[in-house]
Protein backbone atom coordinates (compact mmCIF):
# COMPACT_ATOMS: atom_id res chain seq x y z
CA UNK A 1 0.00 0.00 0.00
CA UNK A 2 1.50 3.64 -0.70
CA UNK A 3 0.68 6.77 0.68
CA UNK A 4 0.44 10.01 -0.28
CA UNK A 5 1.94 12.97 1.23
CA UNK A 6 0.01 13.63 3.94
CA UNK A 7 -1.22 16.12 5.55
CA UNK A 8 -0.26 17.20 9.44
CA UNK A 9 -2.60 17.76 12.01
CA UNK A 10 -1.54 18.57 15.11
CA UNK A 11 2.29 19.27 15.28
CA UNK A 12 4.50 19.15 18.05
CA UNK A 13 2.91 22.01 20.52
CA UNK A 14 -0.07 20.39 19.73
CA UNK A 15 0.82 17.19 21.09
CA UNK A 16 2.29 18.61 24.05
CA UNK A 17 -0.78 21.05 24.27
CA UNK A 18 -2.93 17.73 24.58
CA UNK A 19 -0.68 15.88 26.98
CA UNK A 20 -1.08 18.93 29.75
CA UNK A 21 -4.53 18.77 28.62
CA UNK A 22 -4.72 14.84 29.49
CA UNK A 23 -2.76 14.43 32.47
CA UNK A 24 -4.90 17.26 34.00
CA UNK A 25 -8.15 15.11 33.36
CA UNK A 26 -6.17 12.18 34.57
CA UNK A 27 -5.82 13.78 38.17
CA UNK A 28 -9.22 15.26 38.22
CA UNK A 29 -11.21 12.02 37.28
CA UNK A 30 -8.82 10.01 39.96
CA UNK A 31 -8.34 12.43 42.88
CA UNK A 32 -5.13 12.80 42.67
CA UNK A 33 -3.46 9.86 40.78
CA UNK A 34 -2.34 8.77 43.63
CA UNK A 35 -3.24 5.21 43.47
CA UNK A 36 -2.80 5.34 39.43
CA UNK A 37 -0.43 2.76 37.46
CA UNK A 38 0.13 4.22 33.50
CA UNK A 39 0.67 1.06 30.91
CA UNK A 40 2.22 2.03 27.68
CA UNK A 41 0.98 -0.35 24.89
CA UNK A 42 4.56 -0.83 22.81
CA UNK A 43 5.90 1.06 20.66
CA UNK A 44 4.54 4.86 20.87
CA UNK A 45 2.03 4.08 23.79
CA UNK A 46 5.24 3.54 25.85
CA UNK A 47 6.51 6.70 24.88
CA UNK A 48 3.12 8.98 25.95
CA UNK A 49 3.02 7.22 29.10
CA UNK A 50 6.19 7.92 30.14
CA UNK A 51 5.19 11.53 29.03
CA UNK A 52 1.93 11.71 30.89
CA UNK A 53 3.72 10.46 34.29
CA UNK A 54 6.17 12.94 33.88
CA UNK A 55 3.60 15.83 33.59
CA UNK A 56 1.48 14.29 36.35
CA UNK A 57 4.16 14.00 38.77
CA UNK A 58 5.18 17.30 37.76
CA UNK A 59 1.95 18.84 38.82
CA UNK A 60 1.77 16.30 41.71
CA UNK A 61 4.71 16.84 43.00
CA UNK A 62 5.33 12.72 43.40
CA UNK A 63 6.17 10.46 41.08
CA UNK A 64 3.52 8.24 39.23
CA UNK A 65 4.26 4.61 38.45
CA UNK A 66 4.50 3.76 34.87
CA UNK A 67 5.17 0.61 32.60
CA UNK A 68 4.22 -1.58 29.37
CA UNK A 69 1.88 -3.99 27.87
CA UNK A 70 2.88 -5.73 24.97
CA UNK A 71 -0.59 -7.41 23.45
CA UNK A 72 1.28 -9.57 20.28
CA UNK A 73 0.31 -12.71 21.54
CA UNK A 74 -3.26 -12.00 22.41
CA UNK A 75 -4.82 -10.22 19.38
CA UNK A 76 -6.82 -12.11 17.40
CA UNK A 77 -5.81 -11.41 14.19
CA UNK A 78 -2.09 -13.29 15.30
CA UNK A 79 -3.13 -15.97 12.59
CA UNK A 80 -3.64 -13.73 9.77
CA UNK A 81 0.04 -12.39 9.19
CA UNK A 82 3.36 -14.06 10.25
CA UNK A 83 4.27 -14.03 13.79
CA UNK A 84 5.35 -10.91 14.83
CA UNK A 85 8.39 -10.20 17.03
CA UNK A 86 7.35 -9.60 20.91
CA UNK A 87 7.76 -6.19 22.59
CA UNK A 88 8.96 -5.77 25.95
CA UNK A 89 6.51 -6.03 29.40
CA UNK A 90 7.55 -3.87 32.10
CA UNK A 91 5.83 -4.25 35.24
CA UNK A 92 5.79 -1.74 38.00
CA UNK A 93 7.44 -3.25 41.13
CA UNK A 94 4.14 -2.53 43.14
CA UNK A 95 2.80 -4.65 40.23
CA UNK A 96 -0.90 -3.94 39.07
CA UNK A 97 -3.12 -6.07 41.47
CA UNK A 98 -5.96 -3.39 43.24
CA UNK A 99 -3.94 -0.41 41.39
CA UNK A 100 -5.99 2.12 38.83
CA UNK A 101 -4.83 0.85 35.47
CA UNK A 102 -4.49 3.30 33.14
CA UNK A 103 -3.59 1.98 29.39
CA UNK A 104 -2.16 4.68 27.16
CA UNK A 105 -1.68 4.17 23.33
CA UNK A 106 -1.35 6.74 20.36
CA UNK A 107 -4.54 5.41 18.03
CA UNK A 108 -7.88 4.67 19.30
CA UNK A 109 -9.35 2.82 15.82
CA UNK A 110 -11.08 -0.77 16.03
CA UNK A 111 -10.44 -1.30 19.82
CA UNK A 112 -8.79 -5.26 18.84
CA UNK A 113 -5.70 -3.88 20.59
CA UNK A 114 -7.43 -2.19 23.44
CA UNK A 115 -9.44 -5.70 23.87
CA UNK A 116 -5.78 -7.78 23.75
CA UNK A 117 -4.57 -5.86 26.02
CA UNK A 118 -7.10 -6.34 28.63
CA UNK A 119 -6.41 -9.95 28.70
CA UNK A 120 -2.50 -9.48 28.58
CA UNK A 121 -2.92 -7.51 31.66
CA UNK A 122 -5.62 -10.16 33.54
CA UNK A 123 -2.57 -12.20 33.23
CA UNK A 124 -0.67 -9.76 35.78
CA UNK A 125 -3.22 -9.30 38.23
CA UNK A 126 -6.42 -8.13 39.56
CA UNK A 127 -6.44 -4.06 38.77
CA UNK A 128 -9.26 -2.11 41.08
CA UNK A 129 -10.14 -0.44 37.89
CA UNK A 130 -8.54 -0.20 34.28
CA UNK A 131 -9.63 2.77 32.28
CA UNK A 132 -8.26 3.84 28.82
CA UNK A 133 -6.19 7.02 27.59
CA UNK A 134 -5.67 7.58 24.01
CA UNK A 135 -3.98 10.45 22.18
CA UNK A 136 -6.17 10.16 19.28
CA UNK A 137 -9.44 8.66 18.38
CA UNK A 138 -10.18 8.35 15.19
CA UNK A 139 -13.53 6.44 15.23
CA UNK A 140 -14.53 3.08 13.26
CA UNK A 141 -14.86 1.03 16.38
CA UNK A 142 -15.34 -2.87 16.00
CA UNK A 143 -16.06 -3.56 19.17
CA UNK A 144 -17.78 -2.51 22.44
CA UNK A 145 -14.71 -0.22 23.84
CA UNK A 146 -14.47 3.52 23.94
CA UNK A 147 -11.58 6.14 25.93
CA UNK A 148 -11.88 7.29 28.87
CA UNK A 149 -9.07 10.35 28.29
CA UNK A 150 -9.03 11.32 24.26
CA UNK A 151 -5.75 13.95 23.44
CA UNK A 152 -8.10 14.74 20.17
CA UNK A 153 -11.04 13.29 18.18
CA UNK A 154 -9.85 12.81 14.56
CA UNK A 155 -12.66 11.73 12.13
CA UNK A 156 -11.52 9.87 9.44
CA UNK A 157 -12.39 7.47 6.36
CA UNK A 158 -11.85 3.98 7.26
CA UNK A 159 -9.26 4.47 3.57
CA UNK A 160 -7.07 7.36 5.56
CA UNK A 161 -4.32 6.16 7.65
CA UNK A 162 -2.95 8.02 10.79
CA UNK A 163 0.51 8.19 11.89
CA UNK A 164 2.14 9.52 15.39
CA UNK A 165 5.18 10.45 14.77
CA UNK A 166 6.76 11.29 18.60
CA UNK A 167 10.53 12.22 18.99
CA UNK A 168 11.48 9.33 21.19
CA UNK A 169 11.40 6.60 17.87
CA UNK A 170 11.14 9.18 15.07
CA UNK A 171 12.35 12.67 14.03
CA UNK A 172 9.49 14.71 14.85
CA UNK A 173 6.69 15.10 17.26
CA UNK A 174 3.85 15.19 15.03
CA UNK A 175 0.59 13.33 13.70
CA UNK A 176 -0.01 12.74 9.76
CA UNK A 177 -3.27 11.66 7.74
CA UNK A 178 -2.77 9.83 4.73
CA UNK A 179 -4.78 8.69 2.12
CA UNK A 180 -4.36 4.89 1.31
CA UNK A 181 -4.13 4.59 -2.41
CA UNK B 1 11.44 -20.39 6.50
CA UNK B 2 9.01 -23.36 7.86
CA UNK B 3 11.41 -25.77 9.03
CA UNK B 4 14.23 -25.86 11.57
CA UNK B 5 16.84 -28.39 10.16
CA UNK B 6 20.29 -26.79 10.97
CA UNK B 7 21.63 -23.25 12.27
CA UNK B 8 23.45 -23.26 9.01
CA UNK B 9 19.98 -21.75 7.28
CA UNK B 10 20.04 -18.98 9.56
CA UNK B 11 20.79 -15.37 8.68
CA UNK B 12 22.07 -13.04 11.49
CA UNK B 13 18.71 -11.18 11.65
CA UNK B 14 17.09 -14.73 11.90
CA UNK B 15 18.99 -16.26 14.77
CA UNK B 16 18.98 -12.42 16.94
CA UNK B 17 14.95 -12.10 16.02
CA UNK B 18 14.88 -15.89 17.98
CA UNK B 19 17.37 -14.68 20.80
CA UNK B 20 15.03 -11.81 21.35
CA UNK B 21 11.95 -13.35 20.98
CA UNK B 22 13.21 -16.15 23.32
CA UNK B 23 14.26 -12.69 25.87
CA UNK B 24 10.57 -11.31 25.92
CA UNK B 25 9.34 -14.80 26.55
CA UNK B 26 11.84 -15.27 29.45
CA UNK B 27 10.88 -12.23 30.70
CA UNK B 28 7.56 -13.35 30.83
CA UNK B 29 7.74 -16.37 32.18
CA UNK B 30 9.56 -14.51 35.40
CA UNK B 31 6.93 -12.15 35.75
CA UNK B 32 4.97 -15.09 36.83
CA UNK B 33 2.41 -15.96 33.46
CA UNK B 34 3.11 -19.42 33.16
CA UNK B 35 0.73 -19.74 30.28
CA UNK B 36 0.93 -18.01 27.19
CA UNK B 37 -1.73 -18.08 24.31
CA UNK B 38 0.07 -17.70 20.90
CA UNK B 39 -0.50 -21.58 20.57
CA UNK B 40 -3.98 -22.40 21.77
CA UNK B 41 -5.64 -25.30 18.75
CA UNK B 42 -2.12 -25.96 17.65
CA UNK B 43 -0.45 -29.78 18.01
CA UNK B 44 3.10 -30.44 18.46
CA UNK B 45 4.41 -34.02 17.98
CA UNK B 46 7.53 -34.68 20.16
CA UNK B 47 8.63 -37.63 17.83
CA UNK B 48 11.60 -39.16 19.58
CA UNK B 49 13.69 -42.28 18.17
CA UNK B 50 16.44 -41.59 20.60
CA UNK B 51 16.82 -41.65 24.29
CA UNK B 52 16.30 -37.57 25.38
CA UNK B 53 15.45 -36.40 28.78
CA UNK B 54 16.38 -32.68 28.51
CA UNK B 55 15.20 -32.11 24.93
CA UNK B 56 12.42 -33.71 25.05
CA UNK B 57 11.17 -32.41 28.56
CA UNK B 58 12.09 -28.90 27.25
CA UNK B 59 10.37 -28.91 23.83
CA UNK B 60 7.20 -29.85 26.11
CA UNK B 61 7.64 -27.59 28.30
CA UNK B 62 7.96 -24.85 25.61
CA UNK B 63 5.08 -26.33 23.68
CA UNK B 64 2.58 -25.96 26.94
CA UNK B 65 3.94 -22.43 28.19
CA UNK B 66 2.11 -21.43 24.42
CA UNK B 67 -0.43 -22.72 24.67
CA UNK B 68 0.11 -25.69 22.29
CA UNK B 69 -1.33 -29.59 22.63
CA UNK B 70 1.52 -31.73 22.80
CA UNK B 71 1.46 -35.25 21.94
CA UNK B 72 4.53 -37.45 22.88
CA UNK B 73 5.70 -39.97 20.99
CA UNK B 74 8.96 -42.20 22.04
CA UNK B 75 9.87 -44.87 19.54
CA UNK B 76 10.24 -47.04 22.22
CA UNK B 77 6.75 -49.03 23.15
CA UNK B 78 5.11 -47.93 20.05
CA UNK B 79 4.28 -49.40 16.62
CA UNK B 80 8.32 -48.50 15.56
CA UNK B 81 9.24 -51.38 17.80
CA UNK B 82 6.94 -53.18 15.64
CA UNK B 83 9.24 -52.28 12.38
CA UNK B 84 7.11 -49.57 11.71
CA UNK B 85 8.78 -46.52 8.97
CA UNK B 86 9.41 -43.43 9.62
CA UNK B 87 7.53 -42.83 7.15
CA UNK B 88 3.92 -44.52 8.11
CA UNK B 89 4.96 -42.84 11.37
CA UNK B 90 4.68 -39.54 9.66
CA UNK B 91 1.54 -40.24 7.74
CA UNK B 92 -0.17 -41.24 10.79
CA UNK B 93 0.90 -38.43 12.61
CA UNK B 94 -0.47 -35.97 9.54
CA UNK B 95 -3.85 -37.72 9.86
CA UNK B 96 -4.34 -36.64 13.49
CA UNK B 97 -3.25 -33.45 12.64
CA UNK B 98 0.17 -32.59 13.67
CA UNK B 99 1.29 -28.96 13.35
CA UNK B 100 4.91 -29.23 13.96
CA UNK B 101 7.00 -32.29 14.50
CA UNK B 102 9.99 -32.05 16.36
CA UNK B 103 12.35 -35.43 15.80
CA UNK B 104 15.14 -36.62 17.28
CA UNK B 105 16.19 -39.57 15.03
CA UNK B 106 19.70 -41.27 15.42
CA UNK B 107 20.70 -41.04 11.65
CA UNK B 108 22.04 -37.65 10.06
CA UNK B 109 19.75 -36.23 7.65
CA UNK B 110 16.31 -37.79 9.06
CA UNK B 111 14.59 -34.64 9.67
CA UNK B 112 15.71 -33.24 6.12
CA UNK B 113 13.99 -36.17 4.59
CA UNK B 114 10.83 -35.84 6.79
CA UNK B 115 10.97 -32.06 6.21
CA UNK B 116 10.73 -32.53 2.00
CA UNK B 117 9.41 -35.79 1.89
CA UNK B 118 5.39 -34.74 1.23
CA UNK B 119 4.52 -37.16 3.93
CA UNK B 120 3.50 -34.05 6.17
CA UNK B 121 2.17 -30.75 5.78
CA UNK B 122 3.40 -29.14 9.36
CA UNK B 123 6.49 -27.69 10.14
CA UNK B 124 9.42 -30.07 11.17
CA UNK B 125 12.09 -28.94 13.71
CA UNK B 126 15.19 -30.51 14.16
CA UNK B 127 15.68 -31.65 18.07
CA UNK B 128 19.41 -33.56 17.11
CA UNK B 129 19.54 -35.65 14.02
CA UNK B 130 22.42 -38.61 14.20
CA UNK B 131 25.91 -36.80 14.37
CA UNK B 132 24.64 -33.79 12.36
CA UNK B 133 22.40 -30.82 13.91
CA UNK B 134 21.01 -30.13 17.25
CA UNK B 135 20.07 -26.24 16.33
CA UNK B 136 17.97 -25.18 19.13
CA UNK B 137 20.89 -27.18 21.67
CA UNK B 138 23.05 -24.02 19.55
CA UNK B 139 20.42 -21.73 19.86
CA UNK B 140 20.40 -21.83 23.20
CA UNK B 141 24.38 -21.57 23.95
CA UNK B 142 23.73 -17.94 21.79
CA UNK B 143 21.58 -16.88 24.38
CA UNK B 144 23.41 -17.90 27.01
CA UNK B 145 26.40 -16.26 25.48
CA UNK B 146 25.00 -13.39 24.70
CA UNK B 147 23.49 -12.95 28.26
CA UNK B 148 26.91 -13.54 29.80
CA UNK B 149 28.97 -11.87 27.22
CA UNK B 150 26.44 -9.20 25.70
CA UNK B 151 24.40 -8.36 28.44
CA UNK B 152 21.32 -9.82 26.21
CA UNK B 153 21.07 -7.80 23.16
CA UNK B 154 22.58 -8.02 19.63
CA UNK B 155 25.30 -10.62 18.59
CA UNK B 156 28.47 -12.00 19.69
CA UNK B 157 31.25 -10.26 17.39
CA UNK B 158 34.23 -10.74 18.96
CA UNK B 159 33.54 -13.07 21.59
CA UNK B 160 35.84 -16.28 21.62
CA UNK B 161 34.35 -19.49 22.34
CA UNK B 162 36.23 -22.78 22.61
CA UNK B 163 34.67 -25.95 22.28
CA UNK B 164 36.22 -28.95 23.48
CA UNK B 165 36.10 -32.72 23.34
CA UNK B 166 33.95 -35.52 20.89
CA UNK B 167 33.81 -32.90 17.48
CA UNK B 168 33.21 -35.76 15.67
CA UNK B 169 29.77 -37.28 16.76
CA UNK B 170 28.69 -33.88 18.14
CA UNK B 171 25.73 -32.64 16.60
CA UNK B 172 26.07 -29.75 18.92
CA UNK B 173 29.18 -28.64 17.91
CA UNK B 174 28.51 -28.68 14.24
CA UNK B 175 25.16 -27.15 14.67
CA UNK B 176 27.56 -24.26 17.15
CA UNK B 177 30.01 -23.56 14.69
CA UNK B 178 27.88 -22.57 12.42
CA UNK B 179 25.20 -20.21 14.04
CA UNK B 180 28.78 -18.56 16.47
CA UNK B 181 30.10 -17.70 13.04
CA UNK B 182 26.98 -16.21 11.96
CA UNK B 183 27.01 -14.24 15.07
CA UNK B 184 30.68 -13.04 14.42
CA UNK B 185 32.22 -15.28 17.08
CA UNK B 186 35.55 -16.72 16.88
CA UNK B 187 35.34 -20.73 17.85
CA UNK B 188 37.96 -22.71 18.78
CA UNK B 189 37.83 -26.74 18.57
CA UNK B 190 39.68 -28.72 20.47
CA UNK B 191 40.09 -32.57 20.56
CA UNK B 192 42.42 -35.13 20.18
CA UNK B 193 42.97 -35.94 16.34
CA UNK B 194 40.78 -39.08 16.69
CA UNK B 195 37.78 -37.06 17.91
CA UNK B 196 37.63 -34.28 14.89
CA UNK B 197 35.69 -34.90 11.84
CA UNK B 198 36.89 -35.56 8.39
CA UNK B 199 37.19 -32.16 6.54
CA UNK B 200 37.62 -30.46 9.43
CA UNK B 201 40.28 -28.01 8.34
CA UNK B 202 37.64 -26.81 6.23
CA UNK B 203 35.28 -25.27 9.18
CA UNK B 204 35.14 -22.01 9.77
CA UNK B 205 36.90 -22.66 13.13
CA UNK B 206 40.75 -23.02 14.58
CA UNK B 207 41.42 -26.01 15.36
CA UNK B 208 43.83 -27.45 18.04
CA UNK B 209 44.56 -31.16 20.49
CA UNK B 210 45.69 -28.63 22.77
CA UNK B 211 43.46 -27.67 25.27
CA UNK B 212 45.38 -25.25 27.50
CA UNK B 213 46.37 -23.03 24.59
CA UNK B 214 43.02 -22.97 23.76
CA UNK B 215 41.64 -21.98 26.67
CA UNK B 216 43.99 -18.67 26.83
CA UNK B 217 41.76 -15.78 25.85
CA UNK B 218 38.87 -17.79 25.65
CA UNK B 219 35.49 -16.00 26.89
CA UNK B 220 33.57 -19.14 27.02
CA UNK B 221 34.15 -23.19 27.21
CA UNK B 222 31.67 -25.88 25.89
CA UNK B 223 32.63 -28.83 27.33
CA UNK B 224 31.05 -31.61 24.72
CA UNK B 225 30.05 -35.43 26.36
CA UNK B 226 32.27 -38.46 25.53
CA UNK B 227 29.46 -39.86 23.93
CA UNK B 228 30.27 -44.10 24.87
CA UNK B 229 27.25 -45.25 23.24
CA UNK B 230 28.86 -43.90 20.03
CA UNK B 231 32.25 -45.16 20.35
CA UNK B 232 32.22 -48.59 18.75
CA UNK B 233 36.23 -48.13 18.10
CA UNK B 234 38.98 -47.29 20.48
CA UNK B 235 39.49 -43.30 20.09
CA UNK B 236 41.61 -42.80 22.71
CA UNK B 237 43.63 -45.18 25.09
CA UNK B 238 41.73 -44.67 28.29
CA UNK B 239 39.25 -41.92 29.82
CA UNK B 240 42.06 -41.45 32.50
CA UNK B 241 44.15 -40.41 29.95
CA UNK B 242 41.79 -38.28 28.03
CA UNK B 243 40.31 -36.64 30.92
CA UNK B 244 43.80 -35.58 32.13
CA UNK B 245 44.32 -34.08 28.16
CA UNK B 246 41.05 -32.78 27.89
CA UNK B 247 39.23 -32.47 31.03
CA UNK B 248 38.63 -28.78 32.31
CA UNK B 249 39.20 -28.38 35.88
CA UNK B 250 40.03 -24.96 37.94
CA UNK B 251 43.15 -24.39 37.20
CA UNK B 252 42.75 -24.72 33.36
CA UNK B 253 39.18 -22.80 33.69
CA UNK B 254 41.50 -19.70 35.51
CA UNK B 255 43.61 -19.56 31.84
CA UNK B 256 40.30 -17.79 30.45
CA UNK B 257 39.64 -14.16 30.18
CA UNK B 258 38.11 -12.57 33.20
CA UNK B 259 34.38 -12.78 33.35
CA UNK B 260 34.44 -16.20 31.60
CA UNK B 261 31.54 -19.04 31.26
CA UNK B 262 31.71 -22.38 31.62
CA UNK B 263 29.04 -24.38 29.66
CA UNK B 264 27.88 -28.07 29.29
CA UNK B 265 25.03 -29.44 26.79
CA UNK B 266 24.36 -32.42 29.22
CA UNK B 267 23.82 -35.09 30.51
CA UNK B 268 27.94 -34.47 31.81
CA UNK B 269 30.33 -36.83 32.73
CA UNK B 270 31.49 -35.87 36.00
CA UNK B 271 35.51 -36.60 36.50
CA UNK B 272 35.71 -37.27 32.89
CA UNK B 273 35.48 -33.97 30.46
CA UNK B 274 34.41 -31.89 33.83
CA UNK B 275 35.56 -31.96 37.61
CA UNK B 276 32.53 -31.77 40.01
CA UNK B 277 33.93 -28.39 41.33
CA UNK B 278 34.49 -26.96 38.07
CA UNK B 279 30.62 -27.92 36.90
CA UNK B 280 29.03 -26.74 40.34
CA UNK B 281 31.59 -23.31 40.35
CA UNK B 282 29.99 -19.93 40.12
CA UNK B 283 31.49 -19.99 36.18
CA UNK B 284 29.12 -22.57 35.83
CA UNK B 285 25.96 -21.86 33.58
CA UNK B 286 25.04 -25.31 33.28
CA UNK B 287 22.26 -24.86 34.76
CA UNK B 288 21.08 -21.80 33.13
CA UNK B 289 21.00 -23.55 29.88
CA UNK B 290 18.54 -26.22 30.95
CA UNK B 291 16.33 -22.68 31.79
CA UNK B 292 17.23 -21.05 28.49
CA UNK B 293 16.57 -24.29 26.45
CA UNK B 294 12.90 -23.38 27.42
CA UNK B 295 12.95 -19.94 26.50
CA UNK B 296 14.59 -20.12 23.00
CA UNK B 297 12.12 -23.32 21.86
CA UNK B 298 9.28 -21.09 23.25
CA UNK B 299 11.05 -18.95 20.81
CA UNK B 300 11.05 -20.93 17.88
CA UNK B 301 7.75 -22.77 17.91
CA UNK B 302 5.88 -19.22 18.39
CA UNK B 303 7.94 -17.93 15.25
CA UNK B 304 7.15 -21.34 13.12
CA UNK B 305 3.46 -21.48 14.52
CA UNK B 306 2.24 -18.31 15.87
CA UNK B 307 1.14 -16.57 12.86
CA UNK B 308 -0.38 -17.89 9.31
CA UNK B 309 2.98 -18.80 8.00
CA UNK B 310 6.67 -18.96 9.90
CA UNK B 311 8.53 -15.75 10.16
CA UNK B 312 11.95 -17.14 10.13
Amino acid sequence: MTHTQGRVVLDSADISRALTRLAHEIIERTQGAQNVTLMGIPTRGVALANRLAQRISEIQGSPVEVGAIDVTMYRDDLRMQPARALLPTVLPDAGIEGRLVILVDDVLYSGRTIRAALDALSEHGRPQAVQLAVLVDRGHRELPIRADYVGKNLPTAKTESVQVQLSEHDEIDQIVIRQAS
Amino acid sequence: MKHLLSTADLTRDDAILILDTANQLAQATSQGVGKLPPLRGRTVVNLFYEDSTRTRISFEAAAKRLSADVINFAAKGSSVSKGESLKDTALTLEAMGADAIVLRHGSSGAANTLANSGWISGSVVNAGDGTHEHPTQALLDAYTLRRHLREGAGDLAGATVTIVGDILHSRVARSNVHLLKTLGANVRLVAPPTLLPFGVDTWDADVSYDLEDALVGADAVMMLRIQQERMNAAYFPTIHEYSQRYGLNQVRVNLMNQGSIVMHPGPMNRGVEITSEVADSPQSVIVEQVTNGVSVRMAVLYLMLGGNEATV
